[in-house]
């Protein structure tokens, strides 16, 4: 067992875990955050997305030994109302199905948004497609982020 | 729970579980009557809070309750997998109380059947089943509202009226809210169920509309709940090795580095159900239990099993899939006869015979099973699952643990995705046993890869139809030969047929106008978990059957869509009972209660052609493919369109649907429910099957089990709804089986290739 201080969500969270453990895991298991979420632990789906520094990476293949001093970013941190303005236009277009992908959804769109702010279609495709939605929310994604992209 | 197959044994009891939530409904009533004496209150409480002192509720059914401080609470008590039943059920209620929509509070109902009546959120039943009681569970509270306040206002009750959560007096200002009627709500009479008159459906306000679901913001914000999102002090989690091959089982096992693993507290052992392997047990597998999910997951990875595969462990399904192709050239069991097929055959001026293939698919639902199980020193278990079927799961933990049904207790959480798979209680039961093994609360963990080793497959198929012409180019015959290892047959080896129910979906239903038709199965085995996957065996009978029609539309010289509506002949009712020897199912439904009405078909066919432009002439290069499937009682047509883009690559710009599911609840979640159904199917056509070799599942993750991406979604997919105030009827799976021949006969027209087998490349 390694000891880590995280910078998640701005704010220092010291972790005690064994150096492979994904931050997912650290997040889910050792901070009880449930917001990320598990769906298939080798970086194919997206569904437990984050931002380190700014950028999406896939917590479930993220070691917390490689984690370091950069900031994280969870969907619980993404905004401090649920303000942001993927997640208005989430509900707004009622994207979600079951939802359990949509955080991390969310979470890509959110690092796509902040590197370019006015994203082609096809430039949304290219960001999204590492976030799978079985339900078959893509259309409404894509409608989302659209409308936050506008504002 | 023996060879229990709930989704047509339920549907059988549509009609009886319906009339059982009046029993229900009636029962609780009387319970609350016993209020004024302080007798036992099902689904009452008093709370006492802080500063506005005592909170009063008051419950007139197991559904509806109302507080003194005018909050509105509603019941959800089917499973939220993304249908959005968890807001139209309530939506009903609510406007039939005139409740203010926006301050509703809505509670996810635990397992309990004696309460709520049927919970088996499975065959798109939930609208169709509960429409009515739903209706009356609002109307009757909304009675006894006004009921209160016309006493209160010394008026005829009807001068009453309810919106917003208050009942005001026509033409006046005179209002009181809700809450500020339960005190005298409490020591009312019981209304005559015969004086509560639900409103007219013209009087709906919600009911008909586009309504967002209860859960969006918070899914949104990341704080809803699904079922690896609870937290129990002391908790352990639990990944299990489960047998590699469907029977095997543990000869021997070395657990030591597993155990040395930190974070791994113990080793337990599950006694699977070997063969049949059942519904509703888990498989046999070595439990290793860890104070966090990456220990217990290291910790399985340094296992040492040694297995007794058992007789699946040679079993190929590529092979096997050949097998039942050849096995349709001979004779099978006749299900349906109708004239003389062999006699049109030897008449015939020509012949189809064409076969096709569906492979087994995966629900890979996004949120792999989790399970939390409580089992207490009292020998009470408490569990949070997200379960399509609480009750089944309620029932069968209770079997699995030796105790009384009223000993368990099922929370539900939300579904990450159903599709079928979470109606299985397998996961339930791991988390109940390894709990009361471990003594300490338990989640059991599935990964990926033991969601696509472990699943109860949709079953591969397949299907030969033959098709005769005459000298007219009339289509004289339809012969459809239909071969599944059967559902049942995981309970039960020696069902080595479809059984009734599964071929009235889409097969025995085959709804055309054809002089001579013949229907027949043959046998095959399961070597695996078969179970039920959105829209079931329709996915292979629509598949073939509407890929067909349009090869013989070809052959005939005539349009597809001109031909559905001249096969589908006369407006008129459908009965099937007489040609398949009453053994036509109707999703469990009389057919006298929902009829097959041709007419209602031809018109969801020809709003798609109108939609969808379909008589248009596109630019070279762009094709449209049309198919139509009535299923789980709803009437669907679909036109879609395909171009390739500069790279070769399929795109499908343009899916259009036309349904008729009845009175729509909400309008919103039936668009998604299209919308969404055309995704999934195209991942069904295009890019997902499992297949078995030695008896081992050959895909293990998403990257060789594949789902679509964005990239690959059709562009635009519009959903026509027709106008209706017929009975509702579901959409959660009807979207699925016209759209992959839709599909299919698109591709056909942009490339010339037919297409035979599932899933198909361009």
């Amino acid at each position: 067992m390694e000891n880590y201080t995280l910078t998640i969500n701005g704010k220092k969270q010291e972790v005690s875990a064994e150096p492979d453990m994904p931050l997912l895991w650290v997040l889910r298991d050792l901070l009880n955050m449930k917001g990320t979420k598990f769906g298939c632990g080798q970086a194919l789906c997206g569904a437990c997305t984050v931002h380190l520094d700014d950028v999406a990476v896939r917590s479930c293949s993220l070691p917390i030994s490689e984690v370091g001093a950069g900031n994280i970013t969870t969907i619980e941190g993404l905004s401090e109302k649920g303000d942001h303005p993927l997640q208005e236009a989430w509900v707004e277009h009622v994207v979600p199905q079951c939802g359990y992908c949509q955080g991390g959804q969310i979470m890509t769109a959110a690092a796509l948004l902040k590197q370019n702010p006015t994203p082609s279609e096809a430039e949304i495709e290219a960001a999204m497609q590492g976030n799978l939605c079985r339900c078959g929310t893509y259309n409404r994604i894509k409608s989302a982020i659209q409308t936050a992209a506008s504002r | 729970m023996k060879n229990f197959i709930p989704v047509f044994k339920d549907k059988n009891k549509a009609s009886e579980d319906r009339s059982k939530i009046f029993v229900a409904s009636r029962r609780d009533f009387l319970k609350i009557g016993s209020l004024a004496t302080g007798g036992f209150l099902l689904g009452v409480n008093f709370q006492c809070s802080g500063p506005k002192g005592e909170v009063v509720t008051f419950a007139p059914n197991v559904y509806i309750s109302f507080d003194s401080d005018n909050q509105v609470t509603l019941i959800a008590h089917r499973s939220e997998m993304g249908t959005g039943i968890r807001t139209s059920l309530p939506m009903i209620m609510a406007d039939e109380l005139g409740a203010d929509w926006s301050k509703i509070k809505i509670v996810q109902a635990e397992g309990d059947e004696d309460k709520y009546g049927n919970q088996n959120t499975d065959g798109s039943f939930s609208v169709r089943m509960f429409f009515e009681p739903m209706r009356k569970a609002g109307a009757t509270a909304r009675h006894m509202l006004i009921q209160a306040a016309a006493a209160k206002w010394g008026v005829d009750p009807s001068e009453c009226y309810t919106e917003n959560s208050e009942v005001h007096l026509k033409e006046s200002r005179k209002k009181v809210t809700f809450g500020d009627l339960v005190q005298d709500l409490l020591v009312m009479p019981l209304p005559d169920p015969a004086a509560v008159k639900t409103k007219e459906l013209s009087e709906y306000k919600l009911v008909g509309t586009d309504v967002a679901i209860y859960d969006a913001k918070d899914i949104a914000t990341g704080k809803a709940v699904f079922g690896a999102d609870v937290d129990l002090p002391n908790m352990q989690i639990a990944m299990i090795a489960r047998s590699p091959v469907v029977g095997a089982k543990i000869i021997s096992y070395n657990d030591a580095k597993a155990l040395a693993v930190p974070g791994v507290n113990q080793v337990v052992k599950i006694e699977g159900a070997g063969i049949p392997p059942g519904l509703d047990k888990p498989l046999e597998g070595l439990a290793v239990l860890a104070s966090n999910t990456w220990a217990a997951k290291k910790g399985r990875e340094a296992l040492e099993i040694e297995w007794d595969l058992g007789p699946n462990q040679d079993y190929n399904s590529t092979a096997q899939l050949e097998a039942m192709a050849k096995s349709t050239l001979q004779n099978g069991k006749v299900r349906r006869e109708r004239g003389n097929f062999n006699a049109a055959k030897s008449s015939a001026a020509k012949t189809l015979d064409k076969t096709f293939k569906i492979p087994f698919y995966a629900h890979a639902t996004m949120e792999p099973i989790a399970v939390i199980a409580d089992y207490k020193g009292d020998g009470s278990v408490e569990i949070w699952a997200p379960s399509q079927h609480p009750q089944w799961a309620r029932g069968a933990v209770a079997g699995a643990l030796g105790i009384e049904l009223p000993q368990v207790k099922i929370n539900v959480t939300l579904l990450g995705g159903g599709f079928g798979r979470k109606s299985k209680p397998d996961g339930v039961i791991e988390a109940a046993l390894l709990s009361k093994a471990a003594k300490t609360p338990v989640r059991v963990q599935w990964t990926r890869e033991d969601d696509l080793h472990h699943d109860f497959y949709h079953s591969h198929s397949a299907q030969r139809i033959v098709a005769t012409l005459d000298g007219s180019g009339n289509l004289t015959g339809w012969n459809q030969h239909s071969v599944f290892p059967a559902i049942g047959a995981t309970g039960n080896p020696d069902e080595l047929h479809p059984s009734d129910g599964e071929l009235g979906l889409g097969c025995t239903d085959f709804p055309f106008d054809v002089p001579n038709i013949r229907i027949e199965t043959h046998e095959s085995k399961a070597h695996t978990r078969i179970g039920w996957l959105r829209s079931v065996s329709n996915i292979n009978h629509a598949f073939a059957a509407q890929c067909m029609m349009d090869e013989i539309a070809e052959a005939r010289g005539v349009d597809p869509i001109q031909q559905a509506i001249e096969l589908l002949g006369e407006d008129r009712d459908l009965n099937f009972a007489e040609e398949t020897g009453g053994k036509y199912e109707n999703y469990g439904e009389k057919i006298e209660d929902f009829p097959w009405n041709t007419g209602r078909m031809k018109k969801v066919i020809q709003a798609v052609a109108e939609k969808s432009n379909w008589s248009q002439n596109l630019a070279s290069g762009k094709a449209l493919g049309f198919a139509a499937h009535k299923s789980f009682l709803t009437y669907v047509a679909c036109v879609v369109m395909v171009e390739k883009d500069a790279n070769g690559n399929l795109i499908i710009p343009e899916v259009h649907y036309a349904v008729d599911c009845g009175v729509g609840v909400n309008t919103d979640r039936i668009k998604s429910q299209f919308e969404g159904g055309a995704q999934f199917a195209t991942s069904l056509a295009m890019t997902s099957a499992i297949t078995f070799d030695k008896g081992q599942v050959q895909q293990h993750n998403f990257d060789s089990y594949q789902i679509i991406r964005m990239p690959q979604s059709p562009k635009k997919i519009e959903v026509h709804i027709i106008p209706s105030t017929e009975k509702p009827t579901g959409v959660g799976e009807p979207p699925v089986p016209p759209y992959i021949p839709a599909l299919a006969n698109a591709v056909y027209k942009l490339t010339g290739k037919r297409i035979y087998e599932l899933p198909f490349k361009v």
